[in-house]
């Protein structure tokens, strides 16, 4: 394995770096459904990228039309740096990839079920015995490596899947929904093992998934996807900027000038009169803080009105804008538009590069609640009942 | 395109290298996983026991009085054969008793059991990995789509044969050490080709049911059609036959030369499709080979009458000459089968 620290681009945007993963133009049909539809983007190495979307939006074909596991009608993928469709096998032996319904033989332990998947890599038995057991180490399934499979929790094989998926020591690392089937803190262990993986390693990941707050976590930048058209791409910052966010919220913690901190009750009587404030609250997370909603940009205008009250400021922090709040609002825009959905955001995040997306967005206080809050309007699920009726075992 | 810039490892990693190609032959690896998953696998253990109670049936026909039989055998051919193609009824009938078992030869039962041991090993072949959710997995491993069919293939097909050799290697010691009946090389070649020929034979079921077990998704419904494959050859091959060789190329109620001929054509052309039939003439030419009407194509039986020689043995290279073409055409009918298997695992979409 290549462990060796590499010089650390943030967010893997660095442009002198060919991209791993290039989409361009992809389109899939299935009959006269169109399951993909001329999408293109690209993954750097080191970069996370998320691809989101509601069920049946078409990330799962977007990830087997680049492992060259389905034919795209048109258009052309590249994975490091070779077409999935002309030589599959270069292809396959750089991407490690768990599908979206993760499965393995029942019959034969985890140890052994990666051992076959190291040997279809050709990777020595040598190394493959030392690699399996770090990689069981790492997804916390060291303990029941000699158990077999079938004894196994969905999201014991989800974590299994991910080791596989590590196991041919990969460039570039696909995950399809790796989440989905976690326990909370199985997904807080999972995504840091992805983002330190991207990170050591340099390797691009792309994951699709739709819990959105997790993505957020991770990604460096996602792709909104909608009925296979991808409606918007960038980081989650950029959109949170571009998609006319209409209030800011911003946490106000202020002391009184003799340094003991102003009471809720003060700050709260103080703002609440304030130019574009819509309402002050408390902030639940924190004790002396409260929380207040307004026009974007409120913040300067909450400073002046705390110093003119004698207080001085000592946490002012707009909150970032949650990635499912931004997804609903795209998809719920796409869904709107007419027969073709606007594609403005791809042409922005392509003109300048290293700008933005410096950190991953990590949001700030994060409640841990399911992550389907972003699930645009029903009527959207209507048309993928293939789907979800292949996802159950017959 | 990217050749000069010394990358970090990612994207040194990422470029083709073209002198490491993952060499070929990952239908071995599948292969020798499937197999090791057979030999613990209890239809292993199922298909152990039904040929051994073929054996046990062949041993016990054979053990009653194989010596009266053996009175009665023509001079010039060996007892060795008889150990696998004597039935209970050919040893009532050689000494004149009512047989009290009605058991058919080892040979007559393994060609009844072939197509069922080949359809048993092959039928979930490809959709055990679509239930199981682990094709997309294995498939976004560096194999080929062909290196799954041709892996899983190879290891069914090295089961029974591991299987169907041994207990043909037990009937054999037990004939030597029993009953002193030695074979000659002759013996031994014969009864090797009988194995090659009868691997091959079931071959073309396991090739069937894993076409089957590719285009079917359901285990059940691709066991279903490969049963009834083999019953509707089987049971009705003959009968079809012979119905449409009377429609086709009747023959009078005193036939004339040409009307025997085209029907004998027709007929050696029909058998030729039925691999059923195939595989008894095999089998006969190669384990009983007398000169009979069963096993000569009727260009050969024409020859034969030429020669003269009607009733009398053929010798082994004669039998491989008879046996050859019948080979090549269950050979043939394999090919086609993993031909449309390929074809349909190509088209498929991986998930499930
Ligand atoms: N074999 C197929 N034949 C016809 N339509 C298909 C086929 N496979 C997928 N589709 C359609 O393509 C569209 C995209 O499916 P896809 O599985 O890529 O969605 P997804 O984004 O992965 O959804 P999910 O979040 O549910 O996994 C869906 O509308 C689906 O019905
Ligand atoms: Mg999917």
């Amino acid at each position: 394995m290549v462990l060796q620290p590499s010089p650390r681009v943030e967010g893997g945007r660095d442009v002198a770096i060919e991209p791993v993963i290039e989409a361009r133009n992809l389109t899939k049909r299935y009959g006269a459904r169109v399951a993909v539809d001329d999408l293109s983007f690209e993954v750097r190495p080191g970069e996370v990228f998320g691809l989101l979307g509601p069920n049946g939006a078409g990330k799962t074909t977007t990830v087997l039309m680049l492992l060259g596991l389905t034919e795209p009608t048109s258009g052309e993928a590249r994975v490091v740096g070779v077409d999935p469709m002309r030589d599959p096998l270069e292809v396959k032996r750089h991407v490690g990839y768990m599908p979206d319904t993760v499965g393995f033989y029942d019959g034969l332990s985890a140890r052994e079920n990666l051992a076959y998947t190291a040997r279809l890599n050709r990777v020595p038995r040598s190394i493959a015995t030392a690699r399996i057991t770090d990689l069981l180490t790492q997804v916390g399934l060291v303990d029941v490596a000699e158990q077999k499979v079938d004894t196994f929790s969905r999201g014991m094989r989800q974590r299994l899947g991910v080791a596989d998926a590590l196991l041919k020591d990969p460039s570039v690392l696909i995950l399809d929904e790796p989440t989905a089937s976690l326990d909370p803190e199985g997904v807080v262990d999972l995504l840091a093992l992805i983002e330190r993986i991207a990170q050591e390693r340099r390797i691009a990941v792309l994951l699709s998934s739709h819990l959105l707050d997790q993505v957020q976590a991770i990604c460096h930048r996602v792709g909104i996807f909608y009925k296979g058209r991808l409606i918007a791409e960038g980081s989650v910052r950029d959109l949170a900027t571009e998609a006319s966010r209409t209030e800011d919220v911003v946490e106000v913690g202020a002391q009184a000038h003799d340094g003991r901190p102003a009471g809720v009750e003060v700050i709260t009587a103080t703002l609440r009169g304030a130019p574009g404030v819509a309402s002050v609250a408390p902030d639940p997370d924190a004790p002396d803080r409260v929380l207040v909603t307004g026009a974007p940009g409120i913040a300067g205008e909450l400073s002046s009105a705390l110093a003119a009250a004698g207080l001085r400021p000592i946490h002012l922090r707009t909150r970032e804008e949650r990635l499912d709040a931004i997804y609903a609002r795209l998809v719920h825009a796409a869904a709107e538009a007419p027969v073709r959905p606007p594609r403005p955001k791809r042409s922005t995040t392509r003109s300048g590069p290293g700008a933005r997306g410096t950190t991953p967005g990590r949001p700030g206080p994060r409640r841990a609640r399911p992550g389907r809050a972003g699930r645009p309007r029903p009527d959207n699920h209507d048309d993928d009942p293939g789907d979800t009726a292949a996802g159950e075992p017959g | 395109m990217n050749a000069s810039t010394p990358g970090p490892a990612g994207a040194a990693r990422a470029r083709p290298r073209p002198e490491n190609r993952p060499p070929s032959g990952g239908w071995r690896i599948v292969a020798a996983k499937e197999l090791a998953d057979h030999l613990g696998s209890i239809r292993f253990v199922v298909l152990f026991v039904v040929l051994g109670l073929a054996g046990a049936s062949a041993v016990y026909s054979v053990s009653q009085q194989i010596t009266s039989v053996a009175a009665g055998v023509s001079t010039g051919q060996s007892l060795f054969p008889l150990l696998f193609t004597l039935s209970a009824s050919d040893i009532a009938a050689a000494t004149q008793q009512t047989a009290n078992t009605p058991l058919p030869s080892f040979v007559t039962l393994i060609s009844l059991l072939a197509p069922l041991l080949g359809i048993a090993f092959g039928f979930d072949a490809v959709n055990r990995e679509r239930a199981d959710r682990t094709l997309p997995r294995l498939l976004a491993q560096p194999i080929y789509r062909d290196d799954v069919i041709n892996g899983k293939f190879a290891a069914g097909l090295a089961a029974i044969g591991i299987a169907l050799g041994a207990v043909l290697v037990v009937i054999a010691a037990w004939g030597v050490i029993q009953l002193g009946v030695v074979p000659t090389a002759e013996d031994v070649a014969r009864l090797v080709v009988w194995y090659v020929v009868a691997i091959v034979y079931i071959g073309f079921w396991l090739a069937l049911a894993t076409l089957c077990s590719v285009v079917m998704r359901r285990a059940a419904s691709s066991a279903l059609v490969a049963i009834s494959a083999w019953l509707v050859f089987s049971l009705f091959g003959s009968l079809l036959i012979s119905t449409v060789v009377g429609l086709l190329a009747p023959l009078s109620a005193s036939p004339t030369n040409s009307e025997v001929i085209a029907n004998g054509h027709l007929q050696d052309a029909l058998t030729r499709i039925s691999p059923d039939g195939i595989f008894q003439i095999a089998t006969q030419a190669i384990l009983d080979p007398h000169v009979t009407a069963g096993i000569l194509t009727i260009d050969q039986r024409v020859a034969v009458v030429q020669q003269g020689a009607p009733g009398s043995i053929l010798s082994l290279d004669q039998s491989l000459l008879v046996v050859g073409p019948q080979v090549l055409a269950i050979v043939a009918l394999t090919v086609v089968c993993f031909a449309l298997a390929y074809i349909a695992f190509m088209r498929q979409e991986v998930r499930a």
